[in-house]
C-alpha cells in the first residue's frame, strides 16, 4: 500500500523532477557566477523553496534594502495565499508536523499535482519528492558553476519557460479560459501603466476585482 | 568573506514566503467563506499568466533586440508544449534556444 503510493508519487512527479532539476541547476549556476557557492544554493533552496523568489533574491543581493526585499518578497509570493486557500479543505484532516511541512512545501508545481488528489500520503510524498528535486538541482548547478566556466546569459529564461508551459497545461486542461485571459491582460496593462518595478500589487488587486465581477459567469460554466 | 547582507535577504525572503504559505491556514482554519473558495479555484490560472508577464517585465520593445528573442522562445515553448505535453522538453528547448539567441545572434 505504502510502496504503491510512493511509486505513484514518483511517477506523477517525473515532469516536475525534470523541470526542477533544469530550473534548479539554472539557479545554482547563476548564483555561482555571482560569487555565491553551492552552500548558498542549498541554504536558499531549503529555506525559501520558491524558484521565482530565489531568482529575484539574486538581484536583491546586489543592491536592495531590507525593506525593499520584504516588499518584493510579499508581491512575488502573494500567489501562495491563493494556493493555500484552495487547499484548505483538502488539507483539513492532516495534522502535526506533516501538515506543517506540506503547507511549507506548497510550491506552484506541487500545488498543480496535489490539488488533483484527496490522498494524504500521496500529497505528502509529492511534496517531499518535489522539494528534494529542487534542492538537488540547485546544488548540482552551484557545483557545476564553480567547476566549469560557463556563459550563463539567458539561463533565467528557464523560469519563464516553466510558467509558459504551466499556462499552456492549465489552458488545455480547462474549458474556462477567462481567468488566464484576465490575468494576462491586466498584468500587461499594469506593466505599461505602473512600470516594471511597481506593477505586481495593482495587477493582483485588479485581477481579484475582475474575477469577482466575472464570478456569476465563470461559476455557471 | 561572508556576505551578511545577502544572508539577511535570504532570511527575509524565506520568512515572507513561508508566512504567506501558512497565512490562509492560520486565518481560515475552521470555515472558509465561499468567495475565497471561488478565488482559490480560479486564481492559479490568472496568477500563472501574471507570472509570465512578471518574468518578461524587463523586455524593452523599443530598444535593443525589441523583445524578439523572448517572443520567439515563448512561442517555441507554447508550440512544443501543445504538441508533446512534456515539461522537460518545453523548458530545455526554450531555454537553450533563448540562450543561443541572446549570446550568438542578438548580442550587442
Amino acid at each position: 500500500m505504502r510502496d504503491s503510493t510512493i511509486t505513484r508519487a514518483l511517477h506523477d512527479t517525473l515532469p516536475v523532477m525534470t523541470g526542477y532539476l533544469v530550473l534548479g541547476m539554472g539557479f545554482g549556476l547563476l548564483l555561482s557566477t555571482r560569487g555565491y557557492n553551492a552552500l548558498w544554493a542549498f541554504a536558499m533552496s531549503v529555506m525559501i523553496y520558491s524558484g521565482t523568489m530565489q531568482f529575484a533574491a539574486i538581484d536583491l543581493f546586489a543592491s536592495a534594502s531590507l525593506v525593499t526585499t520584504g516588499l518584493t518578497a510579499s508581491m512575488i509570493s502573494a500567489r501562495h495565499l491563493f494556493y493555500g486557500l484552495s487547499m484548505l479543505e483538502r488539507y483539513r484532516n492532516i495534522h502535526g508536523l506533516r501538515k506543517i511541512y506540506m503547507i511549507y512545501a506548497l510550491t506552484d508545481e506541487t500545488y498543480s499535482l496535489v490539488c488533483e488528489s484527496d490522498d494524504e500520503n500521496y500529497c505528502f510524498w509529492v511534496s517531499l519528492l518535489d522539494h528534494s528535486y529542487w534542492i538537488a538541482g540547485s546544488v548540482i548547478g552551484g557545483v557545476l558553476g564553480q567547476v566549469l566556466p560557463f556563459d550563463s546569459r539567458g539561463i533565467d529564461f528557464a523560469l519563464t519557460a516553466l510558467f509558459v508551459s504551466i499556462c499552456v497545461e492549465q489552458w488545455l486542461n480547462s474549458s474556462e479560459h477567462s481567468p488566464a485571459v484576465i490575468g494576462f491582460a491586466v498584468s500587461v496593462m499594469c506593466l505599461v501603466i505602473f512600470g516594471a518595478d511597481n506593477f505586481l500589487i495593482p495587477s493582483m488587486l485588479l485581477i481579484t476585482i475582475g474575477l469577482f465581477m466575472m464570478r456569476g459567469r465563470i461559476e455557471n460554466v | 568573506m561572508f556576505d551578511v547582507h545577502a544572508g539577511y535577504v535570504v532570511i527575509i525572503s524565506g520568512a515572507v514566503t513561508i508566512f504567506l504559505r501558512f497565512l490562509p491556514f492560520i486565518a481560515f482554519g475552521k470555515n472558509t467563506p465561499s468567495f475565497l473558495l471561488y478565488l482559490g479555484r480560479v486564481l492559479p490560472c490568472s496568477v500563472m499568466a501574471m507570472l509570465v508577464v512578471y518574468c518578461l517585465r524587463g523586455v524593452n520593445v523599443l530598444a535593443g533586440s525589441h523583445g524578439v528573442p523572448e517572443v520567439i522562445a515563448c512561442a517555441v515553448v507554447v508550440v512544443l508544449h501543445v504538441w508533446r505535453r512534456n515539461t522537460l522538453l518545453s523548458i530545455v528547448a526554450g531555454t537553450a534556444l533563448y540562450m543561443f539567441m541572446i549570446q550568438e545572434i542578438f548580442s550587442a
